[in-house]
């Protein structure tokens, strides 16, 4: 049971690492960035590609795989969304572009195959890998009867940490001061001076660059990558822990994250594996139809 | 492309040789349909697949355990939908725009992960088998008879009483309410009715090809965004819109099948530039309606927009 605490305290700091960026966007934005899931994937997988094709430095292959999730927030922004913005199109074609992009990574790293077009990208195709023993340092303790892995362990401090920096960023610093105006109102913030748009992408770097990062300790933590990880694993508990901690809001996010990873605990101990999955969802859907505005939520926001 | 140059040479041979996807598409058709029908009341519902599940077990189970016609399984399994669609309706419909699109995707997932993974009578995650043998609902005629059927319907609806009330609804529910519409009724007209269509096409599609996939792509998450594909890159302004859509969507693997390995990251890539050039959808102002003679209807009827 112990042991059950300690992994779903692992796997709520990834949730929330992942939810952190993906309510970010819809804080600012009002999107739903459904792209989110794939850059979770893309880090993971051209961190690992780094690794065993290009035989990089774990360390090196990290802080490249950060950058390039960084890189593809860019892309998500120019491409999917502010063409969408000039046009003033209602917000629901950003989900389509979105998906696009998401379909356009997955079907990408999918094809990373020995000889193919993105092999440089990926080398296992569909199949899932983890990375070969040896090139991460992974020291195990023993504490009492737990048994921490280093790879697990190290995950809790980087994702406080980092939910700690965004937060101090955005409350008290003149980037964050200019992003908040941005979700308040893009109007408002403009008349102000702001460059809306550069505001803006930042966020998409920002939310794109921790879910790469979310994507590589998962990655390395549960030793399963592939093309798939980011739709089976985060993509609707994502929504589910935005949900749980209110739209939009960080702390809501981190703790919705670490909440989910305990529902989901519960779940497997007292109703089986099987249930697992469908107690997220029914947790999710109970916590909109009780209190759509999350629990740290204050206002709700209506439009899509 | 090439297996469609038989279209034009000789249409009865492509006919016969492709009625798995011309049914594929007749009952897409019907679900975006469905889904044109909660957006144009203004409600960004992804409940669909849930409805196509209920509607596709349902019927399946009762041919298989009390042997009874076709016609009425696929009756009951779409009332039945129906039904469940009003339960999940009193309560979900409260939300609006993304709050509901989430608060539909949790419906749709605990039903699969929840209930059908888990409950021995569906065969759990191996799905069911439909043990009808030459099932007459199972043939292509009856999903392009009902498609047509359900198009007139639905676009009757939206020119009468009701769709004044969804579209006054859709633009601005505030104005509306104070106009004295009442709007939980309306929405949860829109909501029901498209919870039967939906469960209508699950039937038909479980009949279409003899069995129940319990799989993510059939009925849960990816299914549900699919479907709000159809409509949105269609147009959701005009009945036509999303099965425009639906056409294209189920025809993309065709479409590029040139590409072989890469179909995926073309048919991306061709979403993204199609919603960035038409984000009101392929149907609608400026696209369709350049080509269209003004007695055509719809032509005044303007591109959707939810919220």
């Amino acid at each position: 049971m112990d042991q059950q605490i300690v992994n779903a305290i692992f796997t709520g700091s990834i949730y929330a690492l992942f939810a952190v960026g993906y309510t970010l966007v819809f804080g600012i934005l009002d999107i739903l960035n459904l792209a989110h899931s794939a850059v979770f994937m893309f880090g993971a997988a051209l961190t690992y590609s780094l690794v065993v094709n290009h035989g990089q430095s774990f360390w090196i292959a990290c802080v490249l795989g950060i950058i390039a999730s960084a890189a593809l927030g860019l892309v998500i922004e120019y491409v999917c969304l502010r063409p969408l913005r000039r046009r003033q199109a209602p917000p629901i074609a950003a989900l389509i572009s979105t998906i696009g992009l998401a379909l356009v990574i997955v079907a990408a790293v999918e094809q990373g195959k020995q000889g193919g077009l993105f092999a440089w990208l990926w080398v296992d195709g569909a199949n899932s890998v983890a990375f070969p023993r040896g090139t991460i340092p992974n020291p195990i303790w023993h504490v009492g009867d737990l048994t921490l892995e280093a790879t697990k362990v190290v995950i809790i401090p980087i994702s406080i940490a980092l939910m700690l920096v965004l937060g101090y960023v955005m409350r008290y610093t003149q980037v964050g001061r200019g992003l908040r105006a941005v979700a308040e109102n893009p109007r408002a913030a403009r008349l102000m001076g702001l460059d809306v748009d550069r505001m803006i992408a930042l966020t998409l770097v920002i939310s794109s660059a921790l879910g790469g990062l979310a994507g590589i300790l998962f990655g390395v933590a549960l030793g399963d990558i592939s093309p798939y990880i980011g739709r089976d694993y985060v993509e609707v508990r994502g929504l589910a822990v935005i949900v749980l901690g209110g739209m939009g809001s960080i702390p809501g996010a981190v703790l919705g994250g670490y909440l989910l990873g305990l529902i989901e605990m519960l779940a497997l101990v007292t109703l089986g594996s099987g249930a697992r999955g469908g107690v997220a969802f029914a947790a999710l859907f109970l916590m909109l139809v009780l209190r759509p505005q999350g629990l740290f939520g204050t206002r709700l926001r209506e439009r899509i | 492309m090439d297996q469609f140059i038989s279209l034009l040479t000789d249409p009865v041979a492509f006919w016969n040789s492709h009625t798995l996807l011309i049914g594929q598409i007749g009952i897409n058709g019907i679900i975006a349909t469905s889904m044109f029908l909660v957006l144009y009341s203004g409600q960004l519902s992804l409940a669909a697949p849930g409805f196509m599940a209920i509607g596709a077990y349902v019927s399946v189970l009762m041919g298989n355990y009390w042997h009874t016609p076709g016609v009425l399984n696929t009756v009951t399994a779409a009332l039945l939908a129906g039904v469940v669609g009003l339960l999940v309706g009193l309560p979900v419909l409260r939300l609006r725009g993304v709050f509901l699109a989430i608060a539909t995707i949790g419906f749709v997932e605990a039903l699969r992960l929840g209930v059908i993974l888990n409950v021995p009578i569906t065969g759990e995650g191996l799905g069911l088998s439909n043990t009808l043998s030459a099932d007459p609902l199972g043939g292509i005629n009856v999903i392009i008879v009902s498609l047509i059927v359900i198009v007139i319907v639905v676009w009757r609806l939206t020119k009468g009483r009701l769709g004044n009330a969804w579209a006054a609804i859709r633009q601005d529910e505030l104005a509306a309410l104070s106009q004295g519409i009442n709007v939980a009724r309306y929405k949860m007209i829109a909501f029901v009715i498209s919870a039967l269509m939906a469960g209508y096409a699950g039937a038909l599609e479980a009949h279409l090809f003899f069995n129940v996939d319990p799989s993510d792509a059939q009925y849960g998450v990816t299914r549900a965004v699919q479907i709000l594909t159809f409509a949105v890159l269609g147009g959701s302004g005009f009945v036509l819109g999303p099965i425009v859509g639906a056409l294209i969507i189920t025809l993309l693997p065709y479409i590029f099948g040139a590409a072989g390995d890469y179909i995926n990251v073309l048919a991306g890539i061709f979403l993204i530039v199609v919603i960035v050039f038409r984000p009101q959808g392929i149907v609608g102002r400026g696209g369709l309606a350049l080509v269209r003679p003004a007695w055509w209807p719809g032509s005044r009827v303007r591109a959707a927009s939810t919220g």
